[in-house]
Order: structure tokens, then C-alpha cells, then sequence
């Protein structure tokens, strides 16, 4: 393995972004997804996720190692690549170049938003509850970077599904390429909206 | 295009490898059917620039002049491509005419595709067949996956694909798509088969297959239409596999 060690990391990169990440991005906004049915649903839905066992154990195995990871090695990759979208303007260079500028927005707000909810949550400085996204998506300029944040993130996580199925070789013909690349823009939209629609709720009560 | 009598070639120039490069223009009497060649070969004949300044004539490299060698490869008004297959006619003018960025210069439109052939090498790109007696002949091919691997061995290493991937530069040591489809050309022939452990290998050390992003710019830009995207995804797939056979053990791992 020792002399395969970046191929090794790559394909971890590749993976970690499906699983656990993507799978813990579609728990995160479908359990959001709850403030929509109300404040009390969401109240409910969110002490049963803050109250499950072995919590901190979940959170740095599901959560922050491998975003850690995926974020370090990211932010390199995004350094190495040469974008030339304005000479080769083809579908899937723009994809390629959006998928690192999606990359660097997530990170920025990925760190933001958990500064502002875990980590404050953690110090004691405020409580998981409808209250505190309530307040934070009140200003309209918070509300517009967690939409550009949530859609950022989500377009990331799609179109590196697609990613994760070619690099790993699951697709190798042109045309299941094609179909994947029709699936994944699916996940996009139905994802997006998932996450947007609580957005709506929480800055607006609608 | 009768009423046309001269062609205009801006060139960016570079007198040696470490020098600063830097453009010249040339006006070239018109000739119908000219290609960029035809225009260099024009310049090389009388190598006064558009000022009416005597200069060095442009060097550029070339040998079949009928797009199956590579070796004539450079950008041409922006975009990569074999200059003996570029028609004036069918051209943009003025023509602007540039090494390829990848690739060190040597002088002015010839560089150096050296990584290209040190790639080769790291994937094995070719059959041992070399033994102490006659091995007779080989196992038979099936014609279908003939049909599919000759595509493949069209690849003239004209280094095209390298230029328009985002992910090959100076900053990244990425093998390049022509290497990894080749990888699977020598792969799918029944003699190479027996040695395709040894040519994953090559990919997956570092440098290797893993520094594709998916862009797929050199599908798209392959003067010889090989379907270097599906080569590269048959290798990620084959790579996989072997990741798995050499950790978890298997007795196909050859």
C-alpha cells in the first residue's frame, strides 16, 4: 500500500465524499426537513438526533475526520488543477471547474455554519433549537449565504456522485456516464429543495 | 478566397529553452489548399517578419504530414491540434500559432514530449515477448474486442490530450490520458494480458491514474477520436479491482 499512497487517498477522498459525508449531508437536510411540519416537530426530530448514544463518537467518525480529510486534500486538489474553461468550454470542463469552486464555497461555509451552531452549541453559548436557526436566517444576508451555501454544497455532493462512479469505475461506458450525469442533476434538484424549502421556514415561518 | 493574397501568421517565438518567448508577425503569399505548414515552409523560405526585418526562420517539427505521427502538434488560434491538418482556408485570420504550454519548448513551435514516452514506460505500454526460444503463437483475440482495441492503437502520442487537460501542468504530476489508455490497449491483447498486474501497477503509483478530474476535455480534443474518457474509467475500474487483489490477496493478480 506504502508505495500506492496517493492513489490510496484519492480514492478515499472519492469515497469519504459519498459515504459518510453525503450520506450524513441527505440525513442533516431531510431531518431539517421537519421545521417545515413546525417548531415542535423540529424541536422533536432534533433532541432525538442530539440525544443519540455515543454521539460524540458518531460525530467524529461520521462527521469531522472524514470532512477534515475531504477538506485538506480538497482545498490541494483544487490548487493543482490549471482551469481552462475559456479555451475548452465543453459541459464537463465547466463541471470540473465548478466542482472545485463549489468545493472552496463549501468549505468557507461549512466552517461558518458549524462555528455558529455546533461549536457554539458545544461552548454553551446557545441551544439546539428552532429558535437559534430562526435567528441566525432572520437577517436576509445570512438567509442568502445559507441558500448559496446549501445549493454550493449539494451541486458538490451530486456531481462528485457522478465523480465517485467513474473514478471508482462503476461507469465506463459514454452512455451510463450520460445517465449518471441525468441522476445525479435529479439528486441536485431534489436535494436542493429539500434544503431550501426548511431554509424558507426558518427565516420565514412559511 | 481568390481575392486573398497574402495569409498572416502571428507566432509566438522562443529563440532557446530558457530564453523569454515572444511574438512575431509574418504576411505569407496565398496559395489555395495551404496548410499551416505550407505557411511555416513559406516563412522558412523567406524569413522576413511584417516590419520587412530580416529574421531567423521559425522552427517547428513535423515528419508524416499526414496526422498519424504527433509529432507537428501545436496551438493553433487557441486551440491544440496537428498543423498538417489545419487548413488555412478553414482557419481565422490572422493565425496565431503556439507551442504547446505542457510541454518544455525547445525553440519556438518544437518542444519536448519526453514525459509522454517516460509514461509509457511507467505503465509498460508494450508485450514481452522476448524469450530463449520460440514460444509459438499466442493466444487468438476475439474480433470484437479487435475492433475496439485498434481504435486505441491509433494514439500517435501527439500529446493534444495532455494540452487541454486541466489537470496536467506544472503543478501536478498527472500521467496524462494518452499513457492510461494505452495501459489498457497492451491490457486487452490476449500475450499482454498475461503482464496487466504490471501496467496497473504503473498507473497507481503516484503520478498515476488517480490525478484524472473528470474533465474529459481530451475525448473531446483527440485528433484520432480514441475514446480516452472510457479508457480511463475502464482503468479506474481495473485499478480498483487490483487495489483490492493486492490487500485483500488473490491468486489472479497476475
Amino acid at each position: 500500500m506504502a508505495e500506492h499512497r496517493e492513489f490510496f487517498y484519492r480514492r478515499l477522498h472519492s469515497l469519504l465524499g459519498v459515504v459518510p459525508i453525503g450520506v450524513f449531508l441527505i440525513q442533516h437536510l431531510v431531518v431539517n426537513h421537519f421545521a417545515v411540519y413546525g417548531e415542535e416537530s423540529f424541536n422533536k426530530a432534533a433532541a432525538f438526533m442530539h440525544d443519540l448514544p455515543f454521539r460524540i463518537v458518531l460525530e467524529t467518525f461520521i462527521i469531522f475526520l472524514p470532512i477534515l480529510f475531504h477538506a485538506i486534500l480538497g482545498v490541494y486538489i483544487v490548487f493543482t488543477a490549471k482551469n481552462n474553461v475559456k479555451r475548452y468550454g465543453f459541459f464537463r470542463n465547466w463541471l470540473f471547474y465548478l466542482q472545485r469552486f463549489t468545493g472552496i464555497v463549501t468549505l468557507i461555509f461549512i466552517s461558518w455554519h458549524v462555528w455558529e451552531t455546533r461549536v457554539q452549541i458545544g461552548l454553551g453559548n446557545a441551544d439546539l433549537d428552532y429558535s437559534l436557526m430562526e435567528g441566525i436566517l432572520a437577517n436576509p444576508i445570512m438567509f442568502w449565504f445559507y441558500i448559496i451555501g446549501v445549493i454550493s454544497t449539494v451541486f458538490h455532493f451530486s456531481n462528485g456522485l457522478w465523480g465517485f462512479l467513474v473514478s471508482w469505475g462503476f461507469a465506463q461506458s459514454p452512455r451510463s456516464q450520460k445517465i449518471v450525469t441525468y441522476a445525479t442533476l435529479v439528486v441536485f434538484l431534489v436535494v436542493s429543495y429539500i434544503g431550501i424549502r426548511s431554509l424558507i421556514t426558518f427565516a420565514y415561518g412559511v | 478566397m481568390a481575392e486573398k493574397q497574402t495569409v498572416t501568421f502571428i507566432i509566438t517565438r522562443q529563440d532557446s529553452p530558457e530564453s523569454a518567448p515572444y511574438e512575431e508577425t509574418f504576411h505569407v503569399p496565398y496559395r489555395k489548399n495551404m496548410n499551416v505548414i505550407s505557411g511555416l515552409m513559406e516563412i522558412r523560405k523567406n524569413p522576413v517578419n511584417a516590419n520587412g526585418e530580416k529574421t531567423t526562420p521559425v522552427q517547428w517539427d513535423m515528419n508524416c504530414l499526414e496526422e498519424v505521427c504527433g509529432a507537428c502538434s501545436m496551438v493553433i488560434n487557441g486551440t491544440a491540434r496537428q498543423s498538417c491538418a489545419a487548413l488555412v482556408d478553414e482557419l481565422e485570420q490572422p493565425i496565431r500559432l503556439e507551442p504547446m504550454s505542457t510541454f518544455p519548448v525547445v525553440r519556438d513551435l518544437i518542444i519536448d514530449r519526453e514525459r509522454m514516452f517516460d509514461a509509457l514506460k511507467q505503465v509498460k505500454a508494450w508485450i514481452p515477448i522476448d524469450g530463449t526460444h520460440d514460444l509459438g503463437p499466442g493466444p487468438r483475440m476475439p474480433e470484437k474486442k479487435r475492433q475496439w482495441a485498434y481504435e486505441l492503437s491509433k494514439c500517435m502520442t501527439c500529446g493534444v490530450c495532455l494540452e487541454a487537460c486541466p489537470n496536467v501542468n506544472d503543478k501536478s504530476d498527472f500521467i496524462g490520458p494518452a499513457a492510461i489508455s494505452q495501459a489498457r490497449l497492451f491490457n486487452s491483447h490476449p500475450t499482454g494480458e498475461m503482464n496487466k498486474s504490471e501496467r496497473l501497477e504503473g498507473l497507481m503509483e503516484d503520478g498515476g491514474i488517480e490525478g484524472c478530474g473528470n474533465a474529459q476535455n481530451c475525448v473531446q480534443v483527440c485528433p484520432k477520436g480514441i475514446p480516452l474518457t472510457t479508457s480511463i474509467a475502464a482503468m479506474n475500474r481495473a485499478t480498483s479491482i487490483q487495489s483490492f487483489k493486492n490487500f485483500f490477496g488473490s491468486d489472479n493478480a497476475h
